[in-house]
């Protein structure tokens, strides 16, 4: 049994842990740049992962790639290109700010001016409104019922 | 026998749900007290029964009972017994459960502590509770049925995913699941006022507690998962804007809006069908997460039964449930009379403006999550919406939220003066200001973001201790201090815990350093000031694992700071391999290391991480919680709940 073990351990405990030493390159500022292209480049074999944080092996070959078009003198934008064109828009973290996709990045500021001009009519309205005091919405019974509640 | 006990008991606890549905409505659409009256009881035999379903199913778990499919796929005899005890719900079947028992838990508090209710609403919202746990119910009995069984059982089990065999992910979707589903309280009481047709003061003070205790659940639910993906994912990454995570942060974003929003209707009577509006779409946004997590809609790291039927069924609760009560909202909104008068500079504004940057952050997330399908379906695109996208849209919003929070806390309601508050903070904002000053002049060069992060941390602390002392009015003395109503410690707590969480993140992402290398064994090298040597690599075994572990001794200055033993384990029944990174924790930084692969030169893979500030972030989340009991704890819920007598222990929900 502990035979067993052991070789199951020699057999299994292999698994990479994504980015290996010796993938790395010697040049510690292109190392730096490949580095961050990692975590813009998804996985196209996983599910919802950058290929810095990624076991499988299409990532591994994915770093690789990375770090040999840096070698080569490719520029981050060049490299992103690289990708592009093979696997299509799928494979890069950060939407492109152009075409439909402007839609995605201009949402959140839209809604926000809209939240403000609506939200902004809304206080004038309540700052100019009439104080209606003395509105019956609670019947007698519920008045006290509500003080009953409140003295407590 | 147990289990067929169990599935008899889910079967009746379906029928009641369906009785408990009917009946009341009819009686409150009637006023007949008896019909209304069955709603009480039913909802605690309802309770009830699915709480002996739920003890069935995890019985069969912990004795390992291999008869029972789900147990075969997802336990193993040898197994840890807290882990055979949370893998009932690590699974679909059983988290759906977990899930139906909270709903009908929720509801059996409802009216348990609902006692002060006028009849017909408390009728209402029990049947409106009771209505969704007959959808859910119905969901497990029909497609996702815990309780099968095996005609030929194996003598072994295929073990729980390894990556759940942890503490911290074993409590992780309980608390999850309380927050979710006790928005469905918010929501039942939502949408029992539209039926009713009347929202009024004493509504905002009954829905408050409960999405108060929802919004705490989610909190501490969101911080474990969260801690979990930081120790054990091996890279130290505490937030990747997966889809699922997006689906639990949704929720969360508009019940803190809920919550704050239902202040302003208990207070003032104003803002009533904002709140009503949020309170559907938060519960809406909880369903959404389910439907997310269950149908493989959209890819996600967190996906555990892609299957298009369930999924289906899912999106036709999700439809039914928001589609019917933005109907029944569209058809009575104008009922809602807003009462109270206020000027453009008051509490009041504040909190539209709390609203409005929570409730516009919350649509961004649900933009950016969602876009990858609606760029299929409607340009034919095929794209990732990922962290880069996140990570600029997001902040801004919570940058503002930050910066305006200390005024908007200080604001009187009706009428306030803007020169008042922000005078009675103007040390808090010197302050905050010289403290990232200072740390601006330290770092050497870096971006903005964690001088920022201080700045707000600082800003946000500060002034929430200024608006405490601020209460105890003019001459304010300690001991006053600490007889202020506990709503305004819980105010103050968690708008600091905020702030710090706020810290953690920036300095965290500001500030992190990285190392990844062939460390030799015995030849020690040195990261952001501190020495590491690898002085062993050893065999070890776990009751179900065997695993390869580092024994890295770490020294700062000579004088040895920790030592500690990252670890990869391999699960040979699941056929998986995990990194059990080791942590030296600390308030000031993280000392993280994980190890690596044996090189074929000798030596072995080794990353090692200093993570300043990180502890901040869950000492935050935890501090945001702490503010949500304290205020929860606060006198006058406890009597809005129906606790006649002020006992400690008789706080809806906790």
């Amino acid at each position: 049994m502990r035979r067993l073990a052991f070789l199951l351990w020699l057999v299994l405990a292999a698994p990479a842990l994504a980015l290996d030493p010796s993938e790395m390159l010697a040049d510690p500022e292109l190392e730096a740049r490949a580095r961050a292209l990692d975590h813009d480049i998804r996985c196209v074999k996983c599910q919802s992962e950058v290929v810095a944080s990624s076991n499988a092996d299409w990532a591994k070959d994915a770093r690789r790639q990375i770090r040999e078009l840096i070698s080569d003198g490719a520029s981050d934008a060049e490299v992103k290109q690289w990708f592009l064109d093979r696997y299509g828009e799928f494979v890069l973290m950060n939407p492109p700010k152009s075409g439909s996709t402007l839609a995605l990045w201009l949402a959140g500021p839209a809604m926000l001016l809209t939240a403000l001009l609506l939200g902004g009519a809304y206080i004038r309205r309540r700052a100019h409104a009439e104080d209606p005091a003395g509105d019956t919405a609670l019947s007698e019974a519920e008045e006290a019922r509500l003080r009953e509640i409140l003295k407590d | 026998m147990v289990t067929e006990f169990g599935h008899f008991a889910l079967v009746l606890a379906f029928c009641v749900a369906i009785i408990q549905m009917v009946v009341p409505m009819w009686g409150a659409y009637r006023r007949d007290a008896r019909l209304m009256a069955v709603a009480e009881p039913a909802a605690t035999l309802q309770f009830v029964l699915t709480a002996l379903a739920f003890g069935a199913l995890t019985y069969a778990f912990v004795t390992s009972d291999f008869s029972l499919r789900l147990v075969v796929l997802n336990s193993h005899s040898a197994k840890p017994m807290l882990y055979k005890i949370s893998g009932t719900w690590g699974n679909h079947e059983g988290s759906m459960l977990l899930w139906v028992l909270i709903v009908t838990l929720f509801g059996a508090m409802a009216a348990w502590f609902g006692g002060n209710l006028p009849p017909t609403l408390r009728a209402r919202v029990l049947s409106v509770q009771s209505a969704i746990g007959v959808a859910f119910f119905a969901f497990i009995l029909f497609t996702s049925n815990p309780f099968l069984r095996l005609a030929v059982p194996p003598f072994d089990g295929q073990d729980l995913n390894p990556l759940l065999q942890d503490p911290g992910l074993a409590f992780h979707p309980p608390f999850l699941y309380l927050g979710y589903v006790g928005l469905s309280m918010a929501f039942s009481f939502a949408v029992a006022a539209l039926i009713e047709g009347r929202v009024d003061a004493a509504w905002g003070r009954w829905v408050r507690p409960w999405t108060l205790a929802a919004w705490v659940f989610l909190t501490i639910g969101i911080a474990l998962g969260s801690w979990w993906a930081y120790y054990e994912l091996g890279w130290g990454g505490f937030w990747f804007w997966d889809p699922v995570e997006n689906a639990s942060f949704m929720p969360w974003l508009l019940a803190a809006a809920l919550l704050h929003s239902a202040i302003v209707v208990e207070k003032r009577e104003v803002l009533k069908s904002w709140t009503i509006l949020l309170a559907i779409l938060a519960f809406g946004f909880s369903l959404t997460g389910t439907f997310i997590v269950r149908s493989g809609l959209l890819t996600s790291v967190h996906a555990f039964a892609n299957d298009p039927e369930r999924g289906v069924f899912i999106l036709a609760i999700l439809a039914f449930f928001t589609g019917g009560a933005l109907t029944l909202f569209s058809i009575r909104a104008s009922a809602m009379e807003a009462k109270g008068v206020f000027s453009v500079v008051s509490r009041e504004s504040a909190l539209v403006a709390n609203n409005i940057l929570l409730a516009v952050s919350c649509f961004v997330v649900f933009v950016g999550t969602m876009w990858p399908l609606v760029a299929e379906m409607l340009f034919d695109r095929k794209l990732s919406v990922g962290a880069p996208f996140f990570d600029a849209a997001f902040p801004p919003f919570m940058l503002i939220l930050g910066i305006i929070l200390p005024v908007g806390a200080m604001l009187p309601w009706k009428r306030a003066r803007l020169g008042r508050a922000v005078h009675s903070l103007r040390f808090a904002f010197v302050l905050a200001l010289a403290i990232a000053g200072l740390v601006w002049a330290m770092q050497s060069g870096r971006s903005l973001l964690g001088p920022v992060g201080v700045f707000l941390a600082a800003w946000i602390v500060a002034g929430a201790a200024v608006d405490l002392w601020s209460r105890t009015g003019r001459g304010g003395s300690v001991a006053r201090l600490f007889r202020l109503p506990r709503a305004d410690w819980g105010r103050a707590v968690a708008h600091g815990g905020l702030g710090l969480t706020m810290l953690g993140i920036c300095g965290l992402t500001a500030w992190q350093t990285e190392d990844i290398r062939v460390a030799q064994i015995g030849v020690p090298f040195e990261v952001g000031g501190y020495e590491f040597t690898l002085s062993d690599v050893r065999r070890a075994q776990g009751p179900n694992y065997l695993a390869t572990q580092g024994v890295v001794d770490v020294r700062k200055n000579g004088r040895q700071v920790s030592v500690l033993t990252p670890e990869k384990r391999v699960y040979p029944v699941a056929q998986m391999p995990t990194t059990e990174a080791a942590i030296d924790y600390n308030l000031a930084r993280d000392v993280y290391v994980v190890i690596g692969d044996p090189q074929q030169d000798g030596g072995w893979a080794v990353r090692v991480y200093i993570k300043p500030l990180t502890n901040w972030i869950w000492i935050g989340c935890g501090l945001m919680s702490l503010g949500g009991l304290l205020s929860l704890s606060d006198r006058r819920f406890r009597v809005a709940a129906g606790a006649r007598k002020p006992r400690a222990g008789a706080v809806p929900a906790e």
